[in-house]
């Protein structure tokens, strides 16, 4: 049982959910989250489930420390996921979420390429019921988009792994480092799922349209998934580092001018990753630890600042910066709540994101990465500015809307306040965290030096927007969509579709007519000869039918005499 | 929810107020840079060595950012139902 995928324990488990009722439904739901979290508790390092089918040697569940801290933090999540959508009454989605949950963590533990693929593709088919569980063409057509580029991701990671196979036999999904056909897919296929610069744009595009809970529970999994899995496949691997860096800075300029403030949380959710994948392309064990330590604190205050835009979703009906405003004055536990995600996000001393993106940036520094290093420092201050001060700005402050509405369900905010007590918790005391990363470490976060160059960061980029703001220089929310590169497959290819068609068409046409005009003569022919007045036709009389059979009969006979 | 409640005024509605939180900002970050002074530095870079360099840093990629986005809109920026029309 110990040895039991822990991800088995909320697939399996999710599946009789629809069949509870009311408060039994509650406590179940509630229940898998921390059972999984026990079963990954219980796992000893090692492998288990090692099985032999067709001559391929498959490890189910492999157990070390990596694998650990992705397999605790995804219960977490799973589990503030559950308690944050309590009140909503969709079979649907808590069987998917759990589901979604179940597969991600099955795949952290994935000892071979082919687990890994079956549990990647289980998470794609999964999350997608997240988005069109909103129930409109909007939605459908956002997760109709997400679908392709997910199980795309999912059929370039099996096309990597029979190629590598067929290179050097072996399925381990181990160290595989970039340079050849095989694992250069795979690398891609990690590359879309974790949102590098230009295959990013599925995430920005679908969490948006994904429901009030979907969006938190979407957050948590896919693309840290994609994290663990470029650490494992990938690390040291050096222009991960300059891929990292691009993807921290560039969403940073979109969170600026957008106003759909979850998608402002998407680019910066993608700014995230980029720490992390710069974490990964340093490789030295530091960085690795920076990247498990930040993919840990991130799940958990981007959970909790989807949660807190959800429950201004939920209440007002509407998450458009140029819609809101003065939301303090009515929710102001929810408000609290968003900007504690905000200060750790944008890594304030105290809280949770300055003990681990400090990590990441120290590992930079150290290997000399200058550039790298200056872009990232760039990308801390700019989250701060468009996730830190803006969400939390336009939703709750600014000028005030007039809109007044009731505070967050309970369960929401009880679910806030675990994850909100999470990232202070971390952020003050980050030794038991320390404790679980993948290599022994030896930091100090809190010295006079680091405090202060943090704060002074942190505190003239918040004087730059006060600044930007009381002069009128900072630009307005304004309702509006911002070109990205989803752009080529939502409007370029289309509209080359149908330009090309335009050219073809006459010889389309042409080759249509002459094929109606063979069928319609076929359908003259045939009604000469089987219509009513046709000679096949008729209705024929029981006696010539009779004479017709008899000459039949002679013929036969004679055919037998001769 | 009560319309007491929707009258009531908060302290942050004055203006006034607003003004009061802005000059604790300056104040701070005046602190700060004094503080720069104090901390025995070590970084990895030299650039770190400067003085009051991440406060600096921080103040100009922010205000470069904001004007950098604010001019991408005019290349970016489509009316909100740009993509339904006819996708």
């Amino acid at each position: 049982m110990t040895s039991l995928s822990p991800g088995l324990i909320l697939i399996l488990g999710a599946l009789p959910v629809p069949l509870l009722r009311g408060q039994a439904r509650n406590l179940y739901m509630l229940a898998l989250p921390i059972l999984a979290l026990a079963g990954v508790l219980l796992l000893e390092p090692g492998s288990y489930w090692q099985l032999s089918v067709l001559g391929i040697e498959l490890e189910i569940v492999r157990v070390d420390r990596l694998s650990t801290i992705f397999g605790i933090i995804f219960c977490i999540a799973a589990g503030l996921g559950v308690l944050y959508s309590l009140h909503d009454r969709d079979p649907v989605q808590q069987v998917a979420g759990l589901i979604y949950a179940g597969a991600a963590i099955g795949a952290v533990f994935a000892g071979d390429l082919v687990t890994l693929f079956v549990f990647w593709e289980l998470t794609a088919i999964a999350s997608v019921f997240l988005i069109w569980a909103r129930r409109s063409e909007r939605s459908y057509r956002a997760g109709m988009r997400y679908l392709i580029i997910q199980v795309g991701s999912g059929v370039l990671l099996l096309a990597g792994a029979i190629v590598h196979f067929d290179a050097t036999g072996s399925l381990a999904f181990g160290e595989l480092g970039l340079g050849s056909l095989g694992t250069n897919l795979i690398f891609l296929a990690f590359g879309i799922k974790c949102a590098f610069p230009l295959l990013h744009n599925w995430l920005q595009d679908a969490y948006p349209e994904a429901t009030v809970s979907g969006a938190v529970i979407l957050s948590s999994f896919t693309t840290k998934l994609a994290v663990y899995s470029l650490a494992r496949g990938f690390p040291g691997t050096e222009i991960l580092i300059y891929i990292g860096a691009a993807m921290a800075a560039f969403p940073i300029f979109y969170a600026v001018i957008e106003n759909d403030l979850r998608r402002v949380l998407a680019y910066s959710l993608n700014n995230q990753l980029g720490f992390m994948v710069a974490g990964v392309g340093v490789g030295t064990q530091l960085a690795l630890n920076g990247t498990a330590a930040h993919a840990f604190c991130h799940i958990i205050y981007k959970s909790l600042l989807f949660m807190s835009m959800g429950a201004v979703l939920h209440r007002t009906g509407t998450i458009k910066g140029s819609e809101l405003g003065g939301l303090y004055k009515s929710m102001p536990w929810t408000a609290g709540f968003c900007i504690v995600g905000a200060a750790s996000i944008s890594a304030f001393p105290l809280f949770s994101g300055f003990v681990s993106k400090s990590l990441i940036l120290s590992a930079v520094a150290e290997e000399g990465y200058f550039v790298p290093w200056l872009i990232l420092l760039f990308a801390s201050a700019g989250v701060l500015h468009k996730t830190g001060i803006k969400v939390p700005f336009y939703a709750f402050f600014a000028h005030d809307s007039g809109i007044r509405v009731k505070e967050a369900p309970r369960n929401m905010l009880a679910a806030m306040a675990i994850a909100a007590f999470l990232c202070i918790g971390i952020g003050v005391y980050p030794a038991p965290l320390y404790a679980l990363l993948p290599f022994d470490l030896d930091y100090h976060p809190y010295t006079g030096e680091h405090v202060v160059t943090q704060l002074q960061l942190l505190l003239f980029s918040a004087l730059a927007f006060t600044w930007l703001m009381r002069t009128g220089l900072y630009p307005p929310e304004l309702r509006s969509v911002n070109l990205d590169s989803d752009w080529v497959y939502r409007r370029a290819l289309p509209r080359l579709i149908q330009g090309a068609a335009r050219i073809f068409k006459p010889l389309e046409m042409g080759l249509r007519q002459a094929g109606l005009r063979a069928v319609y003569a076929l359908i003259l022919r045939t009604e000469r000869h089987h219509g009513p007045t046709g000679i096949l036709g008729r209705t024929w009389t029981t006696g010539d039918t009779v004479m017709w059979v008899a000459i039949l009969l002679g013929v036969y006979l004679i055919l037998f005499l001769l | 929810m009560t319309d007491r409640d929707k009258d009531r005024t908060y302290w942050l509605d004055d203006p006034a107020n607003v003004k009061k939180i802005v000059w604790a900002l300056v104040a701070v970050c005046a602190l700060l840079i004094g503080a720069d002074l104090l901390i025995h530095k070590h970084g990895y870079f030299e650039v770190e060595g400067y003085f009051g360099f991440y406060g600096f840093y921080g103040f100009v990629v922010c205000v470069g950012l904001v004007l950098a986005a604010k001019a991408l809109r005019v290349i970016l920026m489509r009316p909100e139902d740009y993509y339904d029309s006819d996708d």
